[in-house]
């Protein structure tokens, strides 16, 4: 687990933060405006591909995405399944 | 009573909100035409104050030119004031047709279709031509309006680093087994002024097999060596698949927007493009009126050459004065202020001193790049901009932030 959040976190770092913003595992990503809600895309591609998962739509919500934390928590729930 | 004193109090409170956010906008009443001079009201009931307009996007100086106001006259008098109509029942004149194939001409596209706005244009094109099988590849600093277009639309989205080309190619990468991918992007930003880098683009939408979507609003009649726009300048003419553009800026002004590019995406637009279908066209006057700016426009380069050289000539001036400015070589000067008590305090100086130019602040760019946008025009001769240019140093100079780095702004300001 802290190794995946690790991996999200600098996944979330590069292809998102574009200054010298701090990025925790319960920084507010999304309510945040770190990531714009349209950009989400990638990011999920990016976890379905990482770890071999397929996240449903209605699962890949902004509330789901909005931190380090709360997006492993999505991906332990399917890589679980 | 449906608007019950609940309702009216919910609305209060959220207006309350956004000025206690400083966010609640303000009209000033302009009493004069459009013009490099203007007479302003503001605030509201005060008496009429003559000052410079260094904020308007009338690039060209057209917005009020004499032949443009008598061919809107002309239009009027030989097309009416309106159609009362939408384009496809009864509402499509000659002129409308001839406009259409003027821009084309004009853009070097293959045809066009007449918007009420770009705003429409914007938020008509994806829906219209993509479905949910497609994907759209945006800047992330695009225009609001295409943001909304992008909403409404069913394909995927996803996003870019502002004009960066590695990370462009990623995401084309990523969403290659897309039926259609399409690129978006503005021409020319319209905060900070830099220019998209299509050349670069094109050749990543030919590796990739991918429709180039490009908003020219901030380019159409001045930005390349004639004035086609930002595809003129990079010399990529003719391999833009969509352009949107407005009529509401350099083109005179008015209103109006339009879908120029390919025709097959032209006649999806005009097929399904729901502002086309649902809302009036551009009414005859301004119609008349944008025609006799695309005359003008193709007889002559003079308004686009002066307004290069004013332009030359208030970035230098700024920039020896001790200005820091967002790099480009556009009309749109951002003069960076950082923080946004500052800049709204640098623009009522400004205004005491006879210039009008708006303070820009978070939301409506990042937090901590509050500036001054000014936007230089043909319509400004050179007693108008070194009236501006001393205003600028002698508010500066108030602030004691001539010469200064931006981290000595931040730390005498705050962000």
């Amino acid at each position: 687990m802290e190794n995946m959040k690790e991996i999200v976190r600098e996944y979330v770092i590069a292809e998102y933060v574009e200054d010298d913003t701090e990025i925790g595992f319960d920084t507010p990503l999304i309510s945040g405006g770190i990531v714009d809600s349209f950009s989400m895309v990638s990011l999920k591609r990016f976890l379905e591909n990482k770890y071999n998962i397929s996240l449903p739509d209605e699962e890949a919500t902004p509330e789901a995405f909005d931190s380090v934390n709360k997006i492993c928590n999505l991906v332990n729930k399917f890589l679980n399944k | 009573m449906a608007y019950s004193d609940k309702s009216r109090a919910i609305f209060t409170e959220t207006l309350s909100g956004l000025k206690d956010a400083g966010l609640f906008k303000q009209e000033r009443f302009i009493h004069s035409a459009q013009a490099a001079d203007i007479e302003v009201e503001f605030p509201t009931g005060s008496t009429l104050k003559k000052v410079i307009n260094i904020c308007a996007n009338n690039y060209l100086g057209l917005s009020s030119h004499p032949e443009v106001v008598k061919a809107a006259h002309a239009g009027l008098d030989s097309h009416g004031y309106g159609m009362s109509s939408v384009r496809f029942i009864c509402g499509t004149q000659n002129i409308h047709k001839k406009l259409e194939q003027m821009v084309t001409e004009f853009l070097g596209t293959e045809d066009t279709i007449l918007f009420p706005s770009c705003m429409d244009a914007n938020a008509g094109v994806f829906e219209a031509i993509l479905t949910k099988d497609d994907v759209m590849i945006s800047d992330r600093l695009v225009h609001a309006s295409i943001i909304d277009g992008i909403r409404l639309c069913s394909a995927m989205h996803d996003t870019f680093k502002h004009s960066d080309m590695e990370h462009l190619e990623s995401k084309l990468q990523l969403h290659n087994n897309r039926r259609l991918k399409v690129v978006i992007t503005d021409g020319v930003f319209s905060m900070d002024g830099d220019t998209a880098k299509l050349d670069e683009m094109v050749k990543l939408c030919e590796k990739y097999d991918a429709l180039l979507f490009v908003d020219d609003s901030h380019s159409s009649g001045f930005i390349g060596k004639t004035g086609r726009g930002t595809h003129e300048h990079c010399g990529v003419m003719g391999k833009i698949d969509i352009i949107t553009t407005t009529f509401g800026k350099a083109l005179g002004g008015a209103s109006g927007g339009c879908v120029s590019g390919r025709k097959e995406l032209v006649e999806m637009c005009r097929q399904k493009g729901r502002p086309y279908l649902f809302s009036n066209t551009i009414a005859p006057p301004i119609v008349a009126g944008v025609i006799k700016v695309l005359e003008i426009l193709s007889a002559s380069t003079e308004r686009r050459d002066k307004l290069e050289k004013n332009t030359e000539f208030w970035r230098k001036g700024l920039l020896d004065a001790g200005f820091i400015l967002k790099e480009g070589d556009t009309p749109i000067v951002p003069v960076m202020l950082f923080n946004a008590k500052l800049s709204q305090d640098f623009s009522k100086d400004l205004y005491q001193e006879g210039i009008y130019a708006i303070g820009f602040f978070f939301p409506v760019v990042p937090q901590g790049q509050a500036r001054i946008r000014t936007q230089i025009s043909a319509g400004h001769e050179m007693h108008h901009l070194e009236k501006a240019l001393e205003a600028f140093k002698k508010v500066g100079q108030k602030y004691n932030i001539l010469g200064k780095t931006k981290q000595e702004i931040i730390d005498m300001y705050g962000m």
